[in-house]
């Protein structure tokens, strides 16, 4: 490995932690269309920020470009306040229009600068190692690398102090808003990050990429887990993973270092969502299953209950009873047996005590819907749980 | 002796988009009553309770707790929002979501310790939710939410508490223990403000009404405002008739 790939590689990995970190909490306040707005709507910012300091690293040209940011959160919400639109619609209206004040701006006098549509929308990652900071005299790095490596920087450390918050404002902003937490302050706070982050991240990825940068390892770390922490650490990791991944395909197959990036991402979140040991898909399927065998089995255990009649109770009968359910009534009567609920003498059925225990509990549970009775069977049984 | 008043509100006036919402509301809650605040949907007990907290800003008027304003009295004050008010997905434990109501207390970046994590463990067991700690909330009946978030607002320690339909969707289980948790906290001396639904069991409950209705109707003992006077007023019904029909 070369030295400048070395670079493009760890330029990637900070730029996709640097956007998965406040991409977590856009995916959890339901809002991570804003990411895609603020993305695009920056772009005035940015090119009026380059017309002054003619550097596309300059402090003041991201803080140009994020206030940008700000705005358009500004507009989308006084437009969605009036009531005439919704959400969805009013962000559809604000970035496009600040989008093409950008473009035109770019058109008109920044012809034969290097800020082209291309590099605004895709990026370019394999020329950040080329823009180099020099400090008296000293070859310290790629620019890019200590921009993100600083907006990185100040997002852990507001991650860090302010995680409390963060949480309580995005779980329950009425709550934080009386306890003092200003829900307000926050949504800001985490809008203003998001838009520094995406001004940052631009240069390297494009305006479309970064969304997905922010959006699918949060989104994909969902599926995976229940708790907040593991989910930005998660986060943070398929960032990286995309990163340096995203970087070898691309060398492979010779294409753009972002889409590989994104495609990576997307494998993952595809992979996820397929396998994910609790919401994945396979695992919703099979506990479907479960649970139809499961329904079967009650209603077969039901009727044992209700008759004590043998002709009821023969197999034969049985059979056909559970085959409405759509279940083989050999797969509930090897469930049944299995755990010792019935016994069979002679293809006559009849209950055990523990089958007999077990009917009523479910029963109850039905009936009462209270969870209780059967806290000691959810570990067995997908019907009870959730 | 007169009773200090726990909350007051002068002249309040809510609106969204210019339409009122709350009309002119006076209302002077003492210490110690466990009120209920009754109206019929869309008579802004929610916003009442908003408003008193400083979640929604009023046009007009002014309210204070223990004569000072909400701002300084934060710490004096729980609140219990509406079940359906937030996302039951997010990824955290009924214990978790207990300790965010020792975040007022801690104030900005400081973060909760095992005095915290105690009195959160503490909350849980009386709601009868201790075995829950750890289950992610989404993983709860709406009882056990409701009960979580009333350990919430348990660990606030506070003097005031206001509650959003702690009723709602909860069976008749959860309800008992839950009554008999807040009949527990004003025999503690607390001051229990609750939106309720269930005109039913208003006497039963409560030893105080507000009658609301965009408009305050009337407010004082259950005992002796509590009539068909004040809910048909409130109503806009004969409010007894129409059940018999």
């Amino acid at each position: 490995m070369t030295s400048p790939q070395l670079e493009i590689q760890l330029i990637a990995a900070i730029v996709a932690i640097a956007c998965a970190i406040p991409g977590v909490f856009l995916v959890l306040r339901k809002m991570a269309l804003i990411s895609d707005a603020i993305s695009h709507s920056i772009l005035p910012g940015i090119v009026a920020g380059f017309f002054i300091t003619q550097d596309l690293n300059s402090p003041l040209l991201i803080l140009l470009a994020a206030i940008t940011g700000v705005i358009t959160v500004i507009l989308v919400e006084s437009i969605q306040k009036t009531g005439l639109v919704k959400e969805d619609t009013a962000i559809g209206l604000v970035f496009p229009a600040l989008f093409s004040i950008g473009v035109i701006l770019i058109a008109k006098n920044a012809n034969d600068v290097h800020l082209d549509i291309d590099a605004v929308l895709l990026g370019e990652l394999a020329f950040a190692p080329f823009d180099r900071l020099i400090i008296s005299g000293m070859d310290v790095g790629p620019k890019s690398l200590w921009l993100m490596g600083s907006i990185l920087l100040i997002t852990v450390s507001l991650l860090f102090l302010f995680f409390k918050e963060l949480k309580v404002s995005t779980f329950d902003a009425g709550l934080s808003s009386a306890l003092g937490i200003s829900p307000v302050i926050m949504h800001y706070g985490l809008m203003s990050v998001s838009s520094v982050t995406v001004v940052g991240a631009f240069d390297a990825v494009g305006a479309i990429l970064v969304v997905a940068l922010m959006i699918a390892p949060a989104a994909t770390a969902y599926l995976l887990t229940s708790d907040l922490k593991r989910m930005i650490a998660l986060s943070i990791g398929f960032g990286i993973f995309a990163a340096i991944g995203g970087y070898w395909v691309a060398h492979l197959l010779d294409a753009s270092i972002s889409g590989s990036m994104t495609t990576v991402l997307g494998l993952l979140f595809l992979g996820v969502y397929l396998f994910a040991p609790q919401k994945g898909l396979l695992a919703v399927l099979y506990r479907q299953k479960q649970q139809r065998t499961e329904v079967s089995l009650i209603t077969f255990l039901l009727h044992l209950n209700n008759h004590s009649e043998e002709n009821e109770r023969h197999l034969n009968h049985l059979n056909e009873h559970i085959n409405w359910q759509k279940v083989r009534s050999k797969t509930v009567v090897d469930l049944a047996l299995k755990n010792n609920m019935i016994t069979i003498e002679g293809q006559i059925v009849s209950l055990t005590a523990k089958g007999n225990d077990f009917t009523q509990r479910a029963l109850e549970y039905i009936l009462t819907n209270k969870d209780e009775r059967i806290e000691t069977m959810k570990d067995d049984f997908f019907l009870f749980r959730g | 002796m007169k009773t200090p008043l726990a909350v007051q509100v002068d002249d309040l006036t809510v609106a969204y988009n210019y339409k009122p919402v709350l009309w002119d509301i006076d209302l002077a809650v003492p210490e110690g009553v466990l009120m209920a605040i009754v109206g019929p949907n869309g008579a802004g007990k929610s916003t009442l309770i908003k408003a008193i907290l400083g979640i929604i800003k009023p046009i007009a008027g002014s309210i204070s707790i223990y004569d000072k304003p909400y701002e300084e009295q934060r710490k004096l004050v729980a609140y219990v929002p509406q079940k359906g008010s937030v996302d039951w997905d997010f990824p955290t434990t009924a214990l978790d979501v207990v300790m965010m109501g020792t975040y007022g207390s801690l104030g900005w970046i400081k973060r909760p310790g095992q005095k915290e994590k105690k009195a959160a463990l503490e909350a849980l067991e009386k709601v009868g939710m201790l075995s829950f700690k750890n289950r992610q909330i989404s993983q709860l009946s709406g009882g056990q939410q409701q009960r979580v978030f009333l350990a919430r607002a348990l660990v606030q320690n506070a003097a005031i508490y206001f509650m959003d339909e702690p009723f709602q969707g909860v069976d008749a289980t959860t309800e008992i223990a839950i009554i008999n948790i807040l009949k527990e906290l004003r025999k503690a001396g607390k001051t229990l403000i609750v939106v309720h639904h269930d005109l039913q069991t208003v006497p039963e409950y409560f030893d105080w009404v507000t009658f609301l209705n965009v408009k305050k109707i009337a407010t004082g003992p259950v005992k002796e405002i509590f009539n068909d006077d004040n809910l048909t007023k409130t109503y806009g019904i004969n409010y007894k008739v129409a059940i018999n029909k």
